[in-house]
């Protein structure tokens, strides 16, 4: 049922539907909307930026993508079907360092997912080796997640979420607990990964470098609650052979929408 | 040369001097030599736990042995050679074996049941809020009761015999284990729950394949102090009502010779109750723990 979905962004039908979508969650006081009616649509092969500034409930949405969290109001589906639980078909990637089992040795890391959705033990492992190649980390196969480098245990997790080959690839900030120089490096990797293996990808992030470098295209939300302000394309603009003038104007296009004060005053 | 008066004092600001870039070639690591040098085998040694905790016990020892004999009353307080002598006797006789025996056949029965129980009761309140209010409930209030002071209903219930034994280590097991293996349930990140939930686990499968291996820190702690409750309360069950257990086991070994005035074979048997204790906690304890969160780098937080 999980199949790989190649570089097919020739329009065609949407892989994932977000319509009028409003969260809320709950603190012990109050009920806080964290985003309302956002709309988008995914379609196979896109890298889909959500960036918005902090508490603008992109992680929510994100969460609710993920089957986490239940829309009050509107619907999210994939490949038609409403989401109602978490599942293998979104893997999912966060932010924290101690998402992989530290129990676990990499490889086991990366095919116990495998196990549990009835891969079987020999196209598993040979799956978890062909990933953790792809993701540089085949000295370190047998290593327990605690001897890794905070950078290496993304890896890891990025490659235990692309061996299930899931519909969507989820991925909350993931490098942002990362350090400026490994996170850059990362984020070249994670588009050389989709260059040579093809996924749909949703990304997180509240940098707009970071959601020009990694994204074809970036859905801009506004701050709180967080509603769809624009979306834009934004493919190849980081890559190498880039001219970093188309960049940098992403990079302030992005920019203005979400300070548009700023931008007056510029 | 700066004043000592001035030292600490923060010099007045001037706008930096500009200084000039340069680049310069770092000596390869081939021509440094050693970068990792082994300490001395004398700090090597020193480091190893073992070493340092024979180092004491034979300070005890001696300490031990210097008293003994300067006291002169092998009635109140025997020397060391003369406890080991005894104890050596009552091995070689198989005494001590198979008191010990009784004592452990009936303590892991009870350290079983305990546990099996704890798991059950922990499981069911992860599940449900109303479990979980229950096993506070029941922990906050049967938690703090030693399980001696139940032993009497336990004979009235149970009569003489194993079953009473059997209960009250339960009593003692049951609430630690449960106690700390819930606290370690409720401490698994939530980003470890999730990746756990969107790996399709539910229910009980998610209950053995991320909860327990991530709280095992916390499980095994509980275990080893629902151990060494389990192994004090049938130790001294057996003090009290020694031969309930039909045979007689290490307790009622030491009430026996005390009441022989053999103090050295009491010595004998508080020994072997700590040599048992040792070997729990410093082999199979310390072997679990090596093979698990050590291994996994989750000890100490």
């Amino acid at each position: 049922m999980l199949q790989p979905n190649v570089n097919d962004s020739s329009g065609g039908e949407a892989l994932l539907q977000v319509n009028g979508v409003t969260l809320q969650y709950r603190t012990p006081e109050r009920r806080v909307t964290a985003t309302y009616r956002v709309d988008f649509d995914i379609h196979p092969g896109e890298r889909l930026v959500l960036l918005g500034p902090s508490g603008c409930g992109k992680s929510t949405l994100l969460k609710a993508i993920a089957g986490f969290i239940r829309p009050v109001e509107g619907s999210i589906r994939l490949s038609g079907a409403p989401i109602t639980r978490p599942g293998p078909d979104r893997m999912m990637v966060f932010q924290e360092f101690d998402q992989l089992l530290p129990w676990k040795t990499v490889r086991h890391n990366v095919t116990y997912p495998m196990r549990c959705n009835g891969v079987s033990a020999e196209e598993a492992n040979r799956r978890a080796e062909q990933v953790i190649e792809s993701v540089n980390l085949s000295g370190f196969i047998d290593s327990y997640p605690h001897t890794l480098s905070g950078g290496m245990k993304q890896r890891v997790a990025i490659a235990r979420a692309m061996a299930m080959r899931p519909y969507i690839l989820l991925m909350d900030e993931p490098f942002a607990a990362l350090d400026a120089l490994t996170r850059r490096k990362m984020q070249e990797e994670l588009v050389a990964l989709w260059e040579a293996v093809g996924f749909t990808l949703i990304f997180v992030t509240h940098s707009i470098e970071e959601a020009v470098l990694v994204g074809s295209r970036v859905v801009v939300l506004s701050p709180h609650p967080g509603q769809v302000c624009a979306e834009i394309n934004v493919d190849h603009l980081g890559g190498p052979n880039s001219s970093g003038e188309d960049f940098q104007a992403a990079c302030r296009r992005i920019h203005d929408l979400l300070f548009p004060s700023a931008g007056e005053a510029q | 040369m700066i004043d000592a008066k001035q030292a600490g004092v923060r010099p007045p600001f001037v706008s930096p001097v500009k200084r000039q870039d340069f680049t310069r070639k770092v000596v390869p690591v081939s021509e440094i030599g050693t970068i990792e040098v082994p300490l001395p085998w004398t700090q090597r040694i020193w480091n190893s736990s073992l070493v340092r905790r024979g180092v004491i016990l034979v300070i005890l020892a001696i300490v031990w042995e210097s008293y003994g004999r300067w006291l002169d009353n092998p009635l109140s307080f025997p020397t060391l050679s003369e406890t080991l002598t005894s104890l050596w006797t009552d091995i070689a006789s198989g005494t001590i074996p198979e008191r010990l025996q009784v004592t452990l056949r009936i303590l892991l029965m009870g350290y079983g049941l305990g546990i099996l129980l704890a798991a059950l009761l922990t499981t069911l309140a992860v599940s449900t809020r109303f479990a979980t209010d229950l096993l506070s409930t029941l922990t906050a209030m049967f938690n703090p009761m030693p399980a001696i002071a139940l032993l009497p209903l336990a004979l009235l219930w149970f009569g003489l015999g194993v079953p009473s034994l059997i209960f009250v280590i339960v009593h003692s097991v049951l609430w630690a284990v449960a106690l700390n293996t819930h606290a370690g349930f409720l401490s698994v990140s939530n980003t470890l729950r999730m990746a756990g939930q969107t790996f399709g686990l539910r229910g009980l499968r998610f209950v053995t394949g991320i909860l327990i291996p991530a709280a095992f820190p916390a499980i095994l702690s509980g275990l080893k102090i629902g151990w060494a409750f389990a192994w004090r309360t049938l130790v001294a069950a057996e003090l009290v009502f020694g031969v309930s257990a039909g045979q007689g086991g290490l307790g009622w070994y030491i009430f026996e010779k005390r009441n022989l005035l053999e103090t050295s074979g009491v010595f004998a048997g508080l020994i072997t109750v700590m040599i048992v204790g040792l070997f729990v906690e410093g082999v199979i304890f310390q072997t679990i723990e090596r093979l698990t969160v050590r291994r996994w780098g989750m000890h100490g937080g």
